[in-house]
């Protein structure tokens, strides 16, 4: 834990830093896009926040693996910290999308595969934090919870080729690894920028979240007490 | 790796293959149920009954969009079918010809009666200035 907390403020001010310089360059720096206007600027928030909605649950996934075969309580501490991050980053994706889809789509919601297996991914997030706190039993309850980030897992490619699979009404991605992007640079730079700000950010809120996992999981050894 | 962990590495596999064999039998079972709407050129093929409420997507034919005080209608194409689409309301501002668009409504003479226009937006974003040079 020293070194964690010995980084945290640089991870922290850091990501704080390329967050906000890259929504300013997105919000006010960058062009008008030449048919959704200015309405397209809410990417710079929507973007990172799906990416990081899918990316906390992979993490969750190989967490949540270490801890079913090495038995790492940390680990698993780890999974039940980063859960709730995740509804959250999850959330907001959601809402955004909808906020998006009003002056573009016409509609704030459709049940198409996207955003239905994204929906899906919320309430699994939401559904994993509630089984492990209906728990008495705290073994029980990591075990369960890990194998069941595990079965849940599948969800996550399948919202990645959702767009790819089925007829969506949201579009393909625009970054791919294979291929040229679909945006234009001026406003894909930006757009990096605030991936890796958000990115950075939410880390920051996963130590924290786990830190406070760690105390009241143990919270009756000597060496918390005397943190505390 | 120690045999109890081996044992345990097989277990955490297991669930992942099970899962997934799980989802993908699913996923195949339900097949083309899962897409979002209709392509003109599957409407034909699947024998839709009239008065059943449908999703088709495609794309505005140039110059096929015929305004008349609030109606509007325009031809939905996929470049290797396309029908008429009737509709009376109010369309989005992304709506365009040569653009993509999802049309909820029902079928009648081979011609789509539209309830709902949605406009698809494509993965491409670009300044207003690169889109004249082109």
């Amino acid at each position: 834990m020293f070194q964690v907390n010995r980084a945290y403020p640089y991870i922290f001010y850091l990501s704080l830093i390329t967050y906000l310089l890259s929504i300013f360059w997105g919000l006010f720096l960058t062009p008008e896009d030449f048919v959704q206007g200015n309405s397209y600027r809410i990417i710079y928030l929507h973007v990172p926040a799906s990416f990081i909605s899918q990316s906390l649950y992979l993490a969750m996934a190989i967490a949540s693996a270490v801890y079913l075969i090495w038995k790492v309580k940390l680990s698993v501490y780890l999974v039940r910290s980063i859960a709730p991050i995740g509804a959250v980053t999850t959330f907001i994706a959601l809402i955004s999308g909808s906020i998006w889809g009003i002056p573009t789509w016409g509609t704030w919601w459709v049940w198409d595969a996207r955003i239905v297996s994204t929906l899906i991914l919320f309430i699994m997030y939401l559904g994993l934090i509630s089984l492990h706190d209906s728990f008495n039993n705290n073994e029980k309850a990591d075990k369960f919870l890990s194998i069941l980030v595990l079965v849940g897992s599948v969800n996550i490619p399948i919202i990645k080729m959702s767009v790819e699979w089925w007829s969506t009404l949201h579009q393909p991605a625009s970054i791919t690894l294979s291929e040229k992007p679909a945006i234009d640079l001026v406003m894909l730079y930006p757009l990096f920028g605030s991936i890796i700000g958000f990115t950075g950010l939410i880390t920051c809120l996963v130590i924290l979240s786990s830190k406070l996992q760690i105390i009241k999981r143990e919270k009756n050894k000597s060496w918390v007490k005397d943190y505390v | 790796m120690k045999p109890v962990r081996k044992k345990r590495l097989q277990t955490v596999l297991l669930i992942l293959a099970t899962s997934a064999l799980g989802s993908f039998f699913i996923i195949r079972a339900l097949d083309s149920k899962l897409d979002f709407f209709y392509t003109p050129s599957e409407i034909f093929l699947e024998e839709i009954p009239e008065n059943k409420r449908i999703k088709i997507g495609g794309m505005v034919l140039e110059n096929s969009v015929i305004r008349e005080k609030t109606k509007i209608s325009f031809i939905v194409s996929d470049y290797q079918g396309s029908i008429n689409v009737e509709f009376d309301g109010i369309v989005p501002d992304l709506f365009k010809e040569g653009s993509g668009v999802v049309v909820l409504g029902y079928l009648k003479d081979k011609t789509i009666i539209a309830e709902e226009v949605l406009a698809k937006h494509d993965e491409n974003y670009m300044p207003p200035s690169i889109d004249i040079e082109k």
